[in-house]
């Protein structure tokens, strides 16, 4: 998907601006009258290589906001504020997924995972969501389908509740935005909105003949 | 008053966490000077490992826009996102959002670099790419690292999520920056 995208963008503006070399004008009183020239190709060319410049200078840019972040996130890691962090959003998580017994070790991987991404720590929060797949999948008696707790968790996840984006505000920082931080309020708004539409998309559908649990694993637990 | 709200939430979040974590970390008696610096090697790691990402999505971008397609696309799409309140600009993120993490960065790096870090475009394309994910990405890992293949109503209700946080994103632009 992204190699289509990618070689569209790319691509398709080396060819529009190939085709506008031609000078095509078709406004003018002769009807089509053309001067070709090699300008908006050169122009093109010139701005291939300022767009990869400035790729650069943006992550030299970025080093020092993330280095700071990093730094006291393994400070918040040492001390356990994230563990208490995360005990915090338990009672919470306990609700949502009704099928997760509150003291097995999925209910504990899921808590960290979403309090690491509460954080806006996607490197920690991805190993431990792939712990939290592998003890939901033990709870799961269809093994190639995902249960109601899988789906509730992956749209959790996806939604992406966030409460400090470091890496947006380090990206602006680094561009010597006024106030790089200035988004955060914006971000916890526009983030609580589509978690809640995630979490009664999810309830909802899950309802929803289409959508309902193959029939194997009760007939499987009864037995 | 909403945007008083909204902008003091803003501003006073980082200072408090940084007081937070530091405090804390003292008071539990962790090295803090030494665990912070540990952290913060890594920083450099997380820049570097992203400069391959951004040249290509920027320069991919870049070629798109210098040449006038860009342009030509909103052109084409801007009777339904103005519609929303969403400017042309705004549009590559809007797609490229759930399909790439690194390529929304790169579309967010390039609207911060073209329009200025204080533009709406920049500000609306880095709030919704704080408050959505890459939702085609984690689901294909997560699912795929425990062989679930029926996913049932997860792809459904994140991309209806995900609707909801681009739409929230714009609304909330115009109300707080518009």
């Amino acid at each position: 998907m992204i190699n289509t995208i990618w070689i569209v963008l790319m691509a398709g503006g080396i060819l529009v601006a190939g085709f506008q070399c031609l000078g095509l004008d078709y406004s003018s009183a002769q009807g089509l009258v053309m001067t070709p020239s090699f300008v908006p190709l050169t122009e093109l060319t010139k701005g291939l290589f300022d767009s990869a410049k400035a790729a650069v200078n943006l992550a030299m840019g970025l080093i020092g906001i993330m280095a700071l972040w990093l730094g006291l996130m393994k400070i918040a890691e040492e001390s356990g504020l994230v563990n208490l962090f995360a005990r915090a959003v338990r009672p919470l998580l306990v609700r949502l997924f009704p099928e997760v017994p509150p003291d097995h070790p999925a209910m504990g991987a899921m808590v960290m995972n979403i309090a690491a991404n509460m954080l806006g720590l996607g490197n920690a929060a991805t190993p431990l969501g792939l712990k939290a797949m592998q003890e939901l999948q033990k709870l799961n008696k269809v093994k190639d389908t995902a249960t109601n707790a899988m789906a509730t968790f992956m749209a959790l996840n996806t939604s992406s509740v966030t409460f400090i984006p470091a890496t947006v505000i380090g990206i602006r920082a680094a561009a010597n935005a006024s106030n790089p931080a200035e988004i955060i309020g914006p971000v916890i708004l526009a983030t609580g909105v589509s978690t809640t539409v995630a979490i009664i998309a999810i309830k909802t559908l899950q309802k929803l003949p289409k959508y309902r649990m193959p029939a194997v694993a009760q007939e499987g637990e009864e037995v | 008053m909403f945007q008083g709200v909204i902008n003091g939430v803003s501003a006073i979040a980082i200072p408090v966490l940084i007081l937070a974590i530091v405090g804390h970390g003292w008071y539990k008696k962790v090295k803090v000077y030494e665990v912070f610096t540990e952290g913060a090697k890594e920083g450099f790691n997380v820049a570097i490992r992203i400069i391959p990402f951004l040249v290509a999505i920027l320069v991919a971008i870049g070629s798109f826009r210098a040449s006038g397609a860009l342009d030509l696309l909103t052109g084409l799409l801007s009777p339904l996102t103005s519609w929303i309140g969403m400017p042309g600009e705004v549009i590559p993120m809007a797609l490229m959002r759930p399909l790439s993490g690194s390529g929304a960065m790169g579309i967010v790096s390039e609207l911060i670099n073209t329009y200025g870090p204080d533009s709406i475009p920049a500000r609306m394309a880095a709030i919704m790419e704080g408050s959505t994910e890459t939702t085609f990405y984690i689901l294909a890992v997560y699912f795929g690292s425990v062989g679930v293949k029926k996913t049932r109503h997860a792809l459904p209700a994140a991309l209806l999520a995900d609707l909801a946080g681009i739409i929230a994103a714009v609304v909330v632009t115009q109300m707080v920056f518009g």
